[in-house]
């Protein structure tokens, strides 16, 4: 049960879009069309589980008892990137289709902050291997669920009378606003 | 990006508003969002990334002719990431309270796109010098639109900035403005105005331009 509720903190509470501002680049650059918005989910999901699992074994094993923390920041980016390099590999080796769908979303989740923030949080709330993997699963379904709602509200967005001024980032900054005042909603659950 | 007309005072203040980081290129947007619920706030942040910024970009240009192609991307990382390692330790010495309502997002620099934007599109191809004017600019420009977008979600959200109050005690606080939803909302806004004032400037300019035409044609 503590599980399940983990994931739902991380899923709906404190989504990380929507209440803890990590990967607003993606949220506002890849959130055009319904298809790519969940390809980029699926692909950034995937690397979050894998990073945070291996920058838990780094914390655990290497950084602690060496008492090296001042390297935490360095040694994770280290590791994202190159597991985004590697993903990157083995999904181009694995299955081309795949491949072809994610193409250039994939490099981009390196610079996705809600990656590294999420490999901070678990380190900072002292989450257990599982409990971490299971945070990473639910922030990237969180980050996959707001990536779909945005972009099926801009799908519909293009054929409304915007104001010319508001057009382009404006209008979709002040729709993400209003998904934001929804998410309140959820702060009241607790688990 | 990199005209080499431009003089180095143009290459100051283009990032102050022409190519404003924030406002115009629309980078670095999750510190800008996440950390503006007080004016103090947004300075610290601006601040540090400043730092980092001015640092990474002289750092990067100096090594810009030793560094492969294939691995700058990597190498500009580890050098950021180097930066933002001592401003974290330097910020929790010295001003450990502000640290702690920065929380995640001091190390999260790292990953700030204005930051590694620079260094790719500009700090790799200049000489240190114009790296450091032009790193310097934006980290200006991004430090004020921090503080403009905290000053305004801390005047209506909790009627002070930089904690002087400023509305009287009548005004009942927008609790929303320091919510997430505020900095959504807010930056809306001022994008939108941003908007306005550069069509209002566009339309004055071309009205000049026509009536100069007309005065050649009449002459």
């Amino acid at each position: 049960m503590e599980l399940f509720g983990i994931f739902i903190t991380a899923a709906v509470i404190n989504n990380f879009v929507l209440s803890q501002f990590l990967g607003i680049c993606p949220f506002l650059g890849v959130s055009g069309k319904l298809s790519s918005a969940t390809s980029m989910g699926m692909a950034t999901t995937f690397v979050m589980v894998m990073a945070a699992g291996v920058t838990f074994l780094i914390q655990e094993y290497v950084l602690d008892p060496a008492g090296l923390g001042f390297l935490q920041t360095v040694s994770f980016i280290l590791v994202i990137a190159s597991l985004v390099q590697f993903v990157e590999m083995v999904i181009k080796k694995v299955s081309t289709p795949l491949y072809r769908a994610l193409g250039i979303f994939l490099p981009l989740i390196t610079t996705n902050c809600a990656i590294m923030g999420l490999c901070l949080f678990a380190v900072m709330k002292d989450f257990s291997f599982i409990e971490s993997l299971v945070f990473a699963l639910g922030a990237g379904a969180g980050f996959t669920l707001a990536l779909v709602l945005m972009a099926g509200i801009r799908e519909e967005l293009e054929l409304a009378n915007v104001p010319l001024n508001l057009r382009g980032a404006g209008i979709t900054l002040i729709v993400a606003g209003t998904l934001a005042l929804s998410f309140m909603g959820f702060a009241g659950m607790k688990f | 990006m990199s005209k080499k007309e431009l003089s180095l005072g143009a290459d100051f203040t283009k990032g102050l508003w022409d190519q404003n980081p924030v406002l115009r290129q629309l980078l670095g947007m999750c510190p800008t969002l996440a950390v503006t619920t007080s004016a103090i706030n947004g300075l610290g942040m601006g601040v540090a990334t400043t730092f980092v910024l001015v640092c990474a970009s002289l750092m990067v240009s100096l090594v810009r002719k030793a560094i492969p192609a294939q691995v700058r991307i990597a190498s500009y990382i580890v050098i950021i990431a180097a930066f933002v390692t001592i401003v974290d330790l330097a910020m929790k010495a010295k001003f450990p309270a502000l640290s702690k309502s920065l929380g995640a997002f001091i190390p999260l620099i790292v990953v700030n796109c204005v930051i590694l934007g620079r260094q790719e599109a500009y700090a790799s191809k200049n000489n240190p010098l114009r790296s450091v004017v032009d790193a310097a600019g934006m980290g200006l420009g991004f430090t004020a639109s921090l503080i403009v977008l905290g000053g305004v979600r801390e005047l209506l959200g909790n009627r002070t900035v930089f904690g002087f109050q400023l509305l009287p005690d009548v005004w009942e606080p927008w609790i929303v403005m320091i919510l997430p939803a505020g900095a959504f909302l807010t930056l809306g806004l001022i994008l939108g105005g941003v908007n306005m004032l550069n069509r209002h400037r566009e339309q004055a300019a071309l009205q000049t331009a026509r009536r100069a035409s007309l005065a050649v044609k009449e002459a």
